[in-house]
């Protein structure tokens, strides 16, 4: 064997294992070793299904599969930023600048058409908020690997970018930092980990800054890059007049270019996500089928009752999908399978209370504009009790069933 | 008037949600939320119960306590609010005794699942917290009742909800200084989140 990588891996793992000197890291040691080379060690005992697709490969499966999503929010972050920038130069008025700014001038260029300057531009936001979320994320799940002896999961990795595409672009990164510590220490880890948590551990950090610090995590403020440039999002703006006289149109937000969290502009992008998602088994389409129905009831609803004081009464389903967080959430969040129902015909009715909660929410309160976020932790609080609902039913079932023979 | 008394009801179950705003009805809340059917057992049972008492005692304030309520009897400047809370209780505890021998009567199985909690509805804050509240919020007949059957419906939504999550947490791992009370105390305030959706207005 000429591969010394391995070949390192092979000298250093005795001392990790057993009555090793550094037996109490073997966590730390085995996530390096599965991050190179796949795992020799197979399930054993009474196990049903054997299959190849451990958490390993799916974590990193749904991590790729937000990879459109990250690159088309790095551009557009980027492009909405110098489109205000040239706006404000235009009118002659000044910005302030923080520290992102010397770093811009070094790798970027100003201008909102080319490609380039906005990936660029992006990228000096989006990833320090990522490098932060990455760190401090993996570094909590290691430290209650090594303490609490179980393996560290990549459902960190997951976690943490979905956690850093749902942040608006211009976070204060102490503030992301303390938000994922929230979502992964007391949303997942002290419940045991990976696959143990009832919340979406994302979702738990992300709703705590929403409501703790709600300056920098909604309103006008938060949405350009550019400190001091007031822009609201497409939700914000629908709640103050109709969406007919919106200046963007429903193509501008199906493909992306509007302001909005790092991740959630761009419907196209997601839907390459959900494409991978659902190809490879790991979204379950009948929360996405519910997620889908649910809106289309309710917003129809809404938009027969009518409203003369309201103007999100009248918005219909297709822009209420296309708006805000709605895409990203159905696809990266509401599929989560740890979070979510486990039975096929729960995974319906789950899909189906959110459809329904988020334009409630959206519609009737006009102190919350994103409407996602909220109902998918309240789906996911109801998911066990619909589970329930269901096993027992399929229990009296068969009990009737057995009976009858 | 359909939407005033559509507001009322979205009010109590996720603004004003008994338990997980208010914090009212604690012990129960705790005690009962380890098995899912108990708990949607007595969530039932408080809902019948605050569904028939706050209405009750909204009839008994306005005819009889309130401030000028006994002038049909020539008394126009007599105010009984003082024997408020005893009367509340007095109707409270009335109802539970009757919900109980029917209950033994007809529902055995629920009887013996509520066990002591069914006599401990009677203290439970809950039910005299939404009486109060109905005083407070000076509410007409009609919106008592969509108040009363409010407020038990989100506190038993909310004891439901909780004890699905307590029985899908048993196959958690949870650290041994956190078990029992502890991670049900965790468990409660992130549950919060997810009601804290309606909030930030008031309807």
């Amino acid at each position: 064997m000429s591969d010394p990588l391995r070949n390192f891996f092979d000298k250093v793992k005795p001392s990790f294992q057993g009555s090793g000197k550094l037996a109490k890291y073997f966590p730390l040691f085995d996530v390096f070793e599965n991050l190179f080379y796949s795992s020799d060690r197979k399930t054993s005992g009474l196990t049903h299904i054997r299959d190849g697709s451990d958490i390993q490969r799916i974590m990193v499966v749904v991590w790729l599969a937000t990879f459109p999503a990250a690159f088309f929010g790095m551009y557009n972050v980027g492009f909405q930023a110098l489109s205000a920038l040239e706006e404000i130069n235009l009118n002659g008025g000044v910005f302030e600048t923080d520290w992102h700014w010397p770093i811009i001038q070094l790798v970027s260029g100003l201008n909102p058409n080319n490609l380039l300057d906005c990936i660029s531009y992006g990228a000096v936001y989006f990833i320090p908020i990522y490098l932060v979320t990455f760190i401090v994320g993996i570094g909590w799940e290691m430290i209650f690997a090594v303490i609490r002896k179980h393996e560290i999961s990549e459902g960190a990795f997951v976690t943490t970018i979905l956690f850093a595409l749902s942040c608006p672009p211009d976070a204060p990164l102490w503030q992301v930092a303390l938000g994922i510590s929230v979502g992964l220490v007391i949303g997942k880890e002290i419940f045991g980990g990976t696959g143990k948590n009832f919340l979406n551990p994302a979702l738990t950090g992300r709703a705590f800054l929403y409501f703790a610090y709600p300056a920098s995590w909604s309103g006008d403020m938060a949405w350009v890059a550019v400190d001091g440039y007031t822009a609201a999002t497409m939700l914000g703006m629908s709640a103050q007049e109709s969406y007919m006289n919106m200046s963007y149109t429903w193509s501008d937000a199906f493909l992306g270019f509007i302001p909005g969290s790092i991740g959630e502009t761009s419907v196209v992008a997601i839907l390459i996500g959900l494409a991978i998602l659902l190809y490879t088994k790991i979204a379950s389409w009948r929360i996405v089928a519910g997620v889908v129905l649910g809106t289309m009831f309710t917003a129809t609803l809404f938009n027969l009752a009518g409203s003369d004081t309201n103007p999100m009464f009248a918005i219909p389903f297709w822009w209420h999908m296309v708006m805000g967080g709605y895409m990203f959430g159905l696809v990266f969040m509401a599929t989560e399978p740890v979070s979510g129902s486990h039975t096929n015909q729960g995974r319906w009715v789950y899909g189906f209370v959110i459809g329904f909660m988020v334009i409630m929410i959206r519609v009737l309160n006009p102190a919350y504009p994103e409407g996602m976020m909220l109902a998918i932790l309240f789906g996911n609080l109801l998911s066990p009790l619909i589970d329930h609902y269901f096993v027992s039913r399929n229990i009296k079932q068969r009990v009737r069933v057995l009976n009858a023979e | 008037m359909l939407e005033s008394y559509l507001s009322i009801f979205i009010n109590a179950v996720f603004i004003e949600n008994i338990a997980l705003s208010v914090f009212l009805g604690m012990c129960t809340f705790i005690a009962i939320s380890k098995k899912i059917d108990a708990a949607i057992g007595l969530g039932i049972a408080v809902i019948v119960i605050i569904g028939i008492t706050v209405p009750l005692n909204n009839l008994i304030y306005t005819y009889i306590l309130k401030e000028g309520a006994l002038a049909w009897l020539g008394f126009p400047e007599v105010s009984l609010e003082f024997v408020g809370l005893i009367s509340y209780i007095g109707v409270i505890a009335a109802t539970v005794q009757i919900l109980e021998m029917f209950l033994d009567r007809y529902v055995p199985v629920l009887y013996n699942a509520l066990g002591i909690f069914l006599p401990l509805i009677t203290v439970n804050c809950a039910i005299l917290g939404a009486s109060l509240f109905m005083v407070e919020k000076s509410l007409a007949f009609g919106e008592s009742v969509v108040y009363g059957l409010g407020a038990g419906v989100g506190w038993a939504l909310a004891i439901a909800m909780l004890a699905g999550i307590r029985e899908k947490l048993k196959y958690s791992d949870i650290p041994d200084g956190l078990q029992g009370l502890g991670i049900t105390f965790i468990t409660v305030g992130l549950m919060c989140f997810g009601f804290m959706s309606f909030g930030g207005i008031s309807i």
